[in-house]
């Protein structure tokens, strides 16, 4: 530890500390524009400056060590002021420079608000400039269709720059010219191609690079803001909502350093059109082949004939992506109320049984574990696509030191190198034979075996779960207080619905079972869209949007989407997250719970809960794990080898990712014009490269 | 300084590739860095591939370049528009480099662009043949001989009007032309010849010294140690000059 004088008050601080962060341990403000905790250190915008006693110029403290700094004449220690005359004439200068040719459109610009230059001019500038001479004009970039370019604004901070090579690692933003005539663009004004690039709106202190999407929608201050959590992936970031009357405005990232630190990718941010289109708001029957509206008496009534005409074992329900665990449990009980024994949350079809434990289908290791993980077999997967915000931070590991990683599966840009071993189950179990990189995940202290959805949604996913079992068992990945066997979800929806049990009972059918034609009289989907149903089945839908699951229901029964309603998540780790309700339904759609209960009345197997509260208080009776918000209940280890000992033949197919179209993977972003636009552009970008 | 962007698409070429002799050396010059280190090696590549893309950076050649050392476009383009040498629109088969700093200005670098303006048009703009094209540069080293231009790889120094005009004229008929000042001077020194050591003893062996004024040997026998100063030891300040002991200059 150092000591450090900071405006008179003495403080000991961490030798490798800038002194940035000994003032703000200090508890002095100071102003900055390029620095910002998780990128590189750049140092270009100055004004941090602050004055170092025995230094005859300010100093910029983000780029100035504690250790570097020289003690007093007779061994006081190093003496920092934040509020001299000489750092206030300091700053003001270096204001007075930057907004020499920073335009004063504040009044028309999407940052006004929330615009780090205005609030530091209000603090630190000078009332008037000096210059008279013409400012400088600077013509717009094309960077994609999320990020809306106004270059004037630019103060050449290079956040942007830095976050793309280092956090995104998609290196396609640059500082080209010099001096003056700097200027930041991507190559020829090509698209960027990263999932995490709306993240440089919020990196912008200033108006520069703003929200395409959002563009002249709203001001800051009349937004209602709600802190929620995504569900786009299994990830569950930490979200703000911003509404303005009932309407979503748009999604920011909160920082949660267990989850997302504070980035989030460009499906949770801008998938916010789609909440606004396709929307379920009215009840629908079908009648002689097209759905009309109906109330939803008559919805429930046609339920009702149908459900009480067919046997237990010819009804089944179907848990979608998006679903939170207040509805999959009333669900569950609804079902079992009835008999119902058909049920099933995995859609895709993966092989992930809760009677093996818990630990059998989390990330074990944890998000923030992949930090302090040694060496990392992906197999499977493509986490970039499959969860974008992690791969960031598998980035981030192997940026701090050596950490071999190795690939069984699609062979695709990760924005890291890995060793690419193969393509599918075989090299799996080659690898098990032994090799170098089994050496090296064997040398290395806490290595994780990370397995992806393309690993466990096929035929032979339960052996491939065995097999990596086996291997994180042999590799010595669980240990005592460390679990390197890592599912890597895809949906939001499946880690509580598996935690509840949503699963077959005792011979009951599983998903791809129920939509076998002629499999099932009766079948409910609770916002599953993810899957083929045959016509055939008297299919209740459930959800928020006229996706597929709507199109082959009888009946449609109008939802809540993730925004509308307050619901728990439980994400890949297993951390059980509260999100909150941020908005309303539109129409007549209903929080789905309250769907449920009112249905079970109708059926004749009322619900014993007729609110939120006790329908939770419930759930946290049957499962007590989820009233531990933001905790994780770790698995037993022991599962691992359990799941390893249940070893069974695979075959020859390659793994392919179990995302095809990172921008379309559920209802809500399929509606979403953006959504396309992107999908479209990546589609374009990949033909492109293909064809090169 | 101008603002610096990449020739019109309308002009660019479709691809670029380094010659075999080129790539060699390319090679040889990637070569020198450690593993890892390779981008480097990325300023000498592109001013190779300027040298053989006709004195200017086509586009396709910064792709090559970025392709060649694993780096992303945008970071090869960041370099190709920093540095000024790098030109990125064609240039004549004669580039002309018109230094207009301080002392090459007071001593009549205006008269020169006046003749370039002239003579060939616009900065940066092509003469119809192809030969020549003209831009304004900052210092180029050699304001003893001010006013001057770089005229592809030589300087020409010395000028005046007329002087400059012959030169270009030369070179646009492909007369030989002699690099260097262009008046009665020999590099550097002064006009007319030397103002200082002009006893001829000094050369004969006849002067003072009774001999050269420094001898072979005499340059190379061994001189006090370094350590050996023989600067005054230094005085305290007027206003010290009571203290008795000598005042550090290091801070404890």
């Amino acid at each position: 530890m150092t000591k450090l004088i900071v405006d008179g008050k003495e403080i000991d601080v961490p030798p490798h500390y800038t002194l940035l962060q000994a003032c703000e341990a200090a508890g002095a403000e100071i102003p900055r524009f390029c620095f910002h905790e998780r990128l590189s250190i750049a140092g270009n915008c100055r004004m941090c400056l602050v004055e170092l006693k025995g230094s005859p110029k300010p100093v910029a403290s983000c780029a100035w060590g504690v250790r570097d700094c020289r003690p007093g004449p007779n061994g006081e220690p190093p003496e920092v002021l934040t509020r001299s005359p000489m750092v206030k004439k300091a700053r003001q200068g270096v204001m007075e420079f930057l907004l020499i040719n920073h335009p004063l459109d504040c009044p028309i610009c999407d940052q006004g608000g929330e615009c780090d230059l205005q609030d530091q001019a209000m603090a630190y500038g000078t009332d008037s400039s000096r210059f008279k001479e013409n400012k400088r004009a600077v013509e717009d970039k094309y960077i994609g269709v999320l990020v809306k370019t106004s270059m004037n604004r630019c103060i050449q901070c290079t956040r942007c720059v830095r976050f793309a090579a280092e956090v995104a690692g998609v290196p396609e933003l640059g500082a080209i010219g010099r001096g003056e005539d700097m200027e930041i663009t991507t190559y020829l004004e090509q698209a960027m191609t990263s999932e995490l690039q709306g993240n440089v709106v919020d990196l912008c202190p200033v108006g520069a690079l703003t929200s395409k999407p959002y563009a002249f929608v709203a001001r800051p201050w009349e937004l209602g803001k709600t802190e929620s959590i995504d569900v786009m992936d299994a990830v569950g970031s930490a979200i703000r909502i911003d509404t303005r009357g009932r309407e979503v405005m748009r999604i920011l990232p909160r920082v949660n350093e267990a989850v997302n630190e504070e980035w989030i990718s460009d499906k949770t941010r801008h998938v916010v059109d789609g909440l606004r289109t396709q929307r379920l708001d009215t009840p629908y029957l079908r009648e002689n082949g097209r759905l009309r509206e109906a109330s939803w008496p008559e919805a429930f009534a046609a339920i009702a004939a149908r459900v009480k005409a067919a046997p237990p074992e010819r009804m089944g329900a179907i848990v979608g992506d998006l679903a939170a665990c207040e509805e999959i449990f009333a669900l569950k009980d609804l079902m079992t109320r009835l008999s119902v024994r058909n049920l099933d949350c995995r859609q895709d079809g993966a092989a992930l049984d809760p009677a093996l434990g818990r630990a059998s289908y989390l990330f074990n290791a944890t998000i923030q574990g992949i930090e302090d993980a040694g060496a990392l077999l992906i197999v499977g997967s493509n986490p970039r696509k499959e969860a974008a915000v992690l791969n960031a931070r598998i980035r981030k590991r192997w940026r701090l030191n050596h950490f071999p990683i190795g690939l069984i599966g699609e062979r695709v840009d990760l924005t890291y190198p890995y060793r690419y071993l193969g393509a599918g189950p075989e090299t799996l179990a080659q690898l098990l034979q032994g090799g170098d990189f089994l050496e090296s995940l064997k040398s290395a202290e806490r290595p994780m075996i990370l397995v992806g959805q393309g690993a466990l949604a096929r035929p032979d996913g339960a052996a491939v779960a065995a097999l990596a079992a086996r291997l994180a068992g042999e590799v010595g990945a669980v240990t005592d207080g460390w679990n390197g066997f890592c599912v890597l979800h895809t949906a939001a929806a499946r880690v509580g619905a598996l935690d509840l049990g949503f699963v077959p009972g005792p011979g009951g059918k599983s998903a791809l079972e129920m939509v076998q034609p002629g499999a099932l009289d009766v079948l409910f989907l609770l916002g599953a869209d993810e899957i083929d149903v045959p016509p055939g089945a008297f299919t209740v839908y459930i959800g928020s949007h006229g996706d597929r699951g709507a199109h082959c229901a009888d009946v449609v029964l109008p939802g809540a989407a993730y925004p509308e309603k307050s619901g728990t998540y439980v994400n890949t780790e297993g951390r059980v997250q509260l999100a909150a309700r941020a908005a309303f339904p539109p129409g007549d759609a209903r929080e789905d719970w309250a769907i449920l209960r009112a249905l079970s009345d109708v059926l004749g197997q009322r619900l014993p809960y007729d609110s939120l509260g006790a329908l939770r208080r419930a759930m946290y009776a049957a499962h007590p794990h989820l009233q531990r918000i933001d905790e994780i209940a770790a698995g037993d280890p022991a599962d691992i080898a359990r799941l390893a000992a249940r070893a069974g033949a695979v075959d020859k197919a390659p793994f392919k990712s179990a995302i095809a179209d990172f921008y379309l993977t559920n209802p809500i972003a399929r509606a979403s014009l953006v959504m396309a636009e992107c999908s479209a552009l990546a589609e374009g970008h990949q033909a492109l490269t293909a064809a090169e | 300084m101008a603002v610096r962007r990449l020739a019109d698409k309308s002009i660019q070429p479709k691809d670029f590739a380094f010659t075999a002799e080129n790539l060699a050396w390319a090679k040889q010059q990637i070569a020198k860095y450690p593993e890892g280190r390779q981008a480097s090696a990325v300023i000498p590549l592109l001013w190779r591939a300027q040298e053989q893309a006709g004195g200017w950076l086509p586009e396709p050649a910064i792709r090559t370049v970025a392709d060649l050392l694993g780096m992303p476009y945008i970071r090869v383009l960041e370099v190709a528009t920093f540095y000024t040498m790098f030109n990125l629109a064609p240039v004549g088969r004669y580039h002309v480099q018109v230094c207009g700093t301080t002392p090459c200005m007071l001593r009549g670098a205006e008269a020169l662009k006046e003749v370039c303006r002239r003579r060939i048009g616009e900065q940066m703009h092509v003469t119809e043949d192809g030969t020549f094209s003209w831009v304004e540069v900052e210092c180029l080293g050699a304001c003893v001989n001010a006013p001057m231009a770089q005229i592809n790889y030589d300087y020409y120094e010395d000028l005046t009007p007329e002087s400059f005009n012959r030169i270009l004229d030369d070179l646009a008929a492909g007369r030989p032309v002699k690099p260097g000042p262009q008046i009665d001077r020999q590099f550097s020194a002064p006009v007319g010849g030397p103002t200082t050591l002009t006893d001829p003893s000094l050369y004969t062996g006849t002067g003072r010294h009774g001999g050269p004024s420094l001898t072979d040997s005499d340059a190379k026998r061994p001189g006090a140690a370094a350590n050996v100063s023989e600067s005054p030891v230094p005085k305290a300040p007027i206003a010290d000059a009571s203290a008795t002991t000598a005042p550090s200059t290091r801070r404890e």
